[in-house]
């Protein structure tokens, strides 16, 4: 059997057991909100913004950013980790539950598929946006949640690598088959669990 | 079950450059290159290493000797035809794993690596152009992979870097972006020295700004494919402008993993 590989005169940074067991595989903790994109940052007014869930069979709902400030929200605070290999402890988002919304919905989707401002699309299996999993959040922090993290509004389903929280998210298709969103189509790993490392197709 | 309407990863490679799975791989170091005073090249050998596109990315392992274990990303520097791979890493002073690529590690050691990963920042010479490429700092590194790519082919290829540094010493790959440039009308490299220039200093001496974006880039009319990379403020602060400017956003492509504020 091959000897395990040892980076020769690595040290390394050890964390706080209580960190180090909150921390998935290959990932280290910082302390800032790093910021990454595949481009631009879409600036949508709130005037025009609205959010939208599309299922077969199902009518379409739509509500716009009045509305949405209407309905129930929540404030959690969660871990949050991204494919990069940056984790922040702790964040504190505001927003409305996919379970509210997701209710009276009576289609039959096994998927779903989020769409945003700018084109970004990413996938997820339903059951991992509801039963208390994911949200839309406006608010981090106590405020209205800046342009460069995804505000006006993103998905936030914080037990999957960060980029299943898409920004500038605008809506939800509700579908029977999966289908790979963005970065799921360029190469990153279709479901994304950073407890198992799936950064990347094949992981 | 099958997902369907979903490209054989043959087709997926062909279009994006990525792989279907991505192993550990070992490599050796053959060279260190002191790029700047904080800045280092690494030249690898990969034995097997199945090529990658100018503008991709690998992670990089460490592994102490209780199986501690560290990852970090890093953009490929040597360009897709070159024998070795190249990383170019900058020190940074909190860093976990970037003081140990450039400080600790000599010539005949080995590393663990794996990619190449991302099928989005990319740019192959068939794709076209003109090319506007705008750097900050160690952002210049995935965008040098294409300059490199695009001599390595002699591509006709219109290209302008507008490169954003602190100083002239922190010019990353400058005697070479200088003999690239004097041999090729079609690429104008532009540096702009944002805290300190050397006696006599003619060039641009400021943040990135609109003017400057309008003084060196293309025109929107052009059609340029515009490929920002650097700290996240210069990034979003150029990308938002290439928008204001005209440019379609879906010809502007961000890369910020690098310099994003978190300890590297």
């Amino acid at each position: 059997m091959r000897t395990p590989f040892v980076s020769r005169g690595f040290q390394g940074r050890r964390q706080r057991e209580d960190a180090a067991q909150r921390l998935p595989p290959g990932q280290y903790l910082v302390s800032g909100f790093p910021v990454l994109s595949a481009g631009p940052t879409p600036r949508t007014p709130l005037d025009r913004w609205d959010f939208t869930i599309e299922g077969e069979g199902d009518q379409p709902r739509r509500w716009s950013w009045q509305e949405f400030q209407q309905l129930p929200r929540e404030t959690i605070t969660k871990d949050i980790h991204c494919v990069t290999k940056w984790s922040k402890f702790d964040t504190t988002w505001t927003g409305v539950s996919l379970d509210t919304l997701l209710q009276g919905f009576t289609s039959s989707a096994s998927y779903v598929l989020a769409f945003c401002d700018g084109g970004y699309t990413t996938n997820l299996p339903i059951e991992d946006v509801t039963g208390g999993k994911a949200w839309i959040a406006y608010e981090y922090g106590g405020v209205p949640l800046a342009p460069e993290h995804g505000g006006p509004a993103r998905l936030l389903v914080p037990h999957l690598y960060f980029w299943k929280s898409a920004k500038w998210v605008r809506g939800l298709r509700l579908l029977a088959h999966d289908k790979p969103g963005f970065w799921e189509s360029l190469g990153y790993h279709n479901y994304g669990d950073p407890w198992k490392e799936q950064r990347y197709a094949g992981d | 079950m099958r997902a369907m309407a979903r490209e054989t990863s043959g087709e997926i490679e062909a279009m994006t450059g990525i792989l279907p799975r991505l192993v550990w791989q070992r490599a050796t170091v053959r060279q260190l290159i002191q790029e700047t005073p904080h800045v280092k090249s690494l030249v690898l050998d990969v034995p097997s290493w199945q090529g990658h596109r100018a503008g991709q990315h690998l992670d990089v392992r460490l592994t102490a000797e209780d199986g501690y274990q560290a990852e970090r990303s890093y953009s490929i520097a040597s360009a897709p035809g070159d024998s070795h791979l190249t990383i170019t890493v900058e020190c940074l002073d909190d860093g976990e794993v970037s003081p140990y690529l450039t400080g600790e590690l000599h010539e005949g050691d080995e590393l663990e690596l794996r990619g190449p990963i991302g099928g989005w920042f990319t740019w192959r010479p068939e794709e076209g152009g003109p090319l506007l490429l705008v750097a900050g700092g160690s952002g210049i590194v995935p965008l040098m992979a294409m300059i490199r790519e695009r001599a390595a082919v002699q591509s006709p290829v219109p290209v302008c870097l507008l490169a954003s540094s602190r100083s002239f010493e922190e010019i990353i790959y400058r005697e070479e972006l200088d003999r690239w440039a004097a041999a090729d009308m079609d690429l104008v490299v532009v540096h702009t020295l944002t805290r300190s220039q050397p006696t006599g200093w003619q060039g641009y001496h400021r943040r990135i700004d609109r003017a400057m974006l309008e003084e060196v880039g293309w025109t929107p009319a052009e059609h340029p494919l515009v490929f920002v990379c650097g700290p996240t403020p210069l990034v979003e602060s150029v990308a938002t402008l290439c928008v204001e400017l005209g440019h379609a956003p879906e010809r502007v492509k961000t890369e910020r993993f690098g310099p994003t504020g978190g300890p590297a």
